[in-house]
Parts: C-alpha cells; structure tokens; sequence
C-alpha cells in the first residue's frame, strides 16, 4: 500500500503527539510524581539523586499506563460524560486499540525499568497499582458499585508507598500511612466533584453514590470520610517522617477541610443550585490543595531534618 | 539528483514523529545515566561469560 492511497484513508483529524500525551492523564501524573517524589525523598536512606528521578519517572509512567488503559476501556462513557468527552479516545483522535497498546506496551516497560532502577518488591507494587487501576476499578468496581470511589482510590494512594519502597526496599507503617492519607481523601475530594458535576454520572449511569444513594447521603458521607481522614493524617504527622511543624500544618489544613465538609453536609440542594454549587466548588479546590500541602509539608520536614531542624 | 519534496502524510506526522524521537533519546540517556551510577556505585553485578574466573566460583567463595 502506498502513501498516497494511505492518505485517502484518513478521516478523522491525524492525532498529535499532544494527544497521545493526553491518554496518560498528565493532571494525574503530576500528583503522582509528587507523591511518589515526597515518599522517595522523606525516608531515611538516601538513593542516588539520578536514580530517585528515574525511580519517580517510571512510576509516573506506570500511572500513565494506568491511565491509557482506563481511556481504552472506558471510552463509551467517556463520550457521555461532559468532563470527558475532550478525552482523545472519545473525541476520535486517537483509537481505542492504540490506547490499549500504549497502555499495555508502557506497563510492561514502567514495571521492569523500575526493578531494575529501584528493587523488585516497588516493581510489584507498581504492577499490582496498574492491575488494580485498569481491571479492579475501570473494568469492574466503577460500573457497579457506589464504593468505586473508595476501594479505587488505592490505585492512586499507592505512589508514595512505592516512592518509599523504592527508597528503603521495605513497607513500614510511614508507608502505610501515606497510603492512608491519600486512600482517606479520595472519597470526599471526589463526592464533592460528584455533588456539582451532577448531570455527568446519571448520563452515563456510572454508580456514583449521588446516584444510588442520593445527595443527601453523599453530604453524609463527605463529612464522615473527612472525619476519618483527620487521625490518619495527625498519626502521619507524629510518625518518624513528621515533625511539630508537620502536626501544626496538618491540624490547621484538616481544621480547614472538617469545616468545608461540615458545611457541605449542613446544606440542601435549594441552598446548593442557588449559589451554584458555591461551597461544594470550593471544597473541591481545597481538597487538592490539602494534599499536595500535606505531602510538601512531609518533603518541608525531611529537607529541615538535613539541617539538624525538624522531626520529633 | 535533486531533493525530492517530503510526502504530505511526513509533513503532517512531523510533530509525534519528533515528539516520538524525544522521548527514545530520553530513554536511551536515562538507561546510559542509570549505567554509569550503578557500576560507579559499585553495583555492577559479576556473570558467567564463559571464562573461568575464580571470583565467582562457588568453592572459592566458600
């Protein structure tokens, strides 16, 4: 086949390396370098500076993986959900097939450039992030069960746990309470998304819990999930990765993220649509700025610890 | 011989194509950079490579 009759083949509009980028979900990504960046960087043994970079590259490529294989197979409700449909897959820039061959071909490649950068047991962790991203969440929680948003957000609370890893060779209880923290935030930050993007869900009869269980519930469930959320993150502040300026930090930002929460669940859906979502909008914006403050606090305390400053 | 004008399916596939070029060199010096810190590291891990070598005989190690 020649070029020219290749050319006449062509329909939709040819996809830019922009695009291709678009399937690993840069927005994404970012919270996960920085995550995994802040697990690498507060635990106690020190890796090469080249090798931390390349460690929290491949992890970050690994969530991207995750990513494209989520736009592959979620493509039909992507095009209905207004949030989405930009997504290349669903805008026909790109196939669903190149996603899946993306996603697959850069799993396999993130998960043993990092064994072979950092050590085997980050390695599988990672795989088992993208495994419980792309099968457990996309093919199977998210589209039948209103817990999709809890038992998902493991996927992206992994990082920092594979950035210590990657680190140390081990999982201890810091790990596990970085987890923690991000495994604790998703639900409220996403419900509070939910809350506004109201008409997105029912559309694509994605079970969100403002769709199974009503809005009045889901404020019944933000409040509850912030609240839970506050000791794991006071405990991460008094473990050896925190500090007194860590646990000042911390109780001031979940002071701040009880009250959004506390306000959401006071409100009804009248009060709500008058003001167009106004405090479910800003809540949302907070939670975002919680973490990546939580996480920079960590990395503010292990740079003071360097000086001789910091950690209890 | 004179230049021969790119096809237009090039010109318009220039953009990933490059983009794609990138991101192989970054690869390709990200393993070089990953090399060079192990083996200075002391990492560098001895194999069998068909020379009998007693460093890594089993009953000289023992």
């Amino acid at each position: 086949m020649s070029d020219a009759s290749y050319t006449t083949q062509v329909e939709s509009p040819e996809a830019s390396f922009g695009d291709y980028f678009a399937l690993l979900k840069p927005r994404v990504m970012s919270l996960v370098v920085f995550t995994a960046m802040v697990g690498v960087l507060v635990a106690p043994t020190a890796l090469h500076p080249f090798e931390s970079f390349a460690a929290v590259l491949f992890i970050a490529v690994g969530a991207g993986a995750s990513g494209a294989l989520n736009m592959w197979y979620d493509a039909d409700i992507d095009r209905v959900m207004k949030r989405t449909a930009k997504r290349p897959v669903p805008a026909g820039k790109v196939t669903a097939r190149e996603a899946l061959a993306i996603g697959l071909f850069l799993s396999v490649l993130s998960v043993v450039m990092l064994g072979l950068t950092a050590n085997w047991l980050a390695a599988g962790l990672l795989a088992f992030t993208i495994f419980f991203y792309a099968v457990v969440y996309t093919m199977w929680l998210k589209r039948s069960t209103p817990q999709n948003i809890v038992i998902g957000g493991a996927a992206g609370a992994f990082p920092p746990m594979i950035g210590w890893v990657v680190a140390t060779g081990s999982i201890s209880i810091e790990a596990a309470l970085m987890f923690g923290l991000i495994f604790m935030w998703t639900p409220p930050h996403f419900w509070a998304l939910a809350l506004f993007m109201k008409s997105d869900y029912h559309q694509a009869k994605v079970p969100m819990l403002t769709v199974t269980h009503g809005r009045k519930e889901t404020r019944r469930h933000i409040w509850w999930y912030t609240v839970a959320l506050a000791p794991v993150a006071i405990w991460t502040a008094l473990s050896s990765v925190g500090g007194p300026m860590t646990l000042v930090v911390f109780t001031v930002l979940n002071v701040i993220f009880l009250k959004g929460a506390w306000d959401i669940w006071r409100r009804d859906e009248a009060t709500s649509e008058a003001d167009e979502y106004a405090v479910e909008k800003k809540v949302f914006k907070f939670s975002i700025l919680y973490l990546f403050a939580n996480f920079g606090v960590l990395l503010a305390e292990a740079a003071l610890k360097l000086v001789g400053l910091g950690g209890w | 011989m004179a230049f021969h004008k790119d096809h237009e399916l090039h010109e318009r596939r220039s953009g990933r194509n490059f983009g794609l070029l990138a991101v192989l060199i970054g690869l390709v010096g990200i393993v070089f950079g990953l090399t060079v810190v192990k083996v200075t590291n002391g990492e560098f891990a001895e194999a069998f490579d068909h020379v009998s070598r007693p460093a890594i005989t089993m009953e000289d190690t023992q």
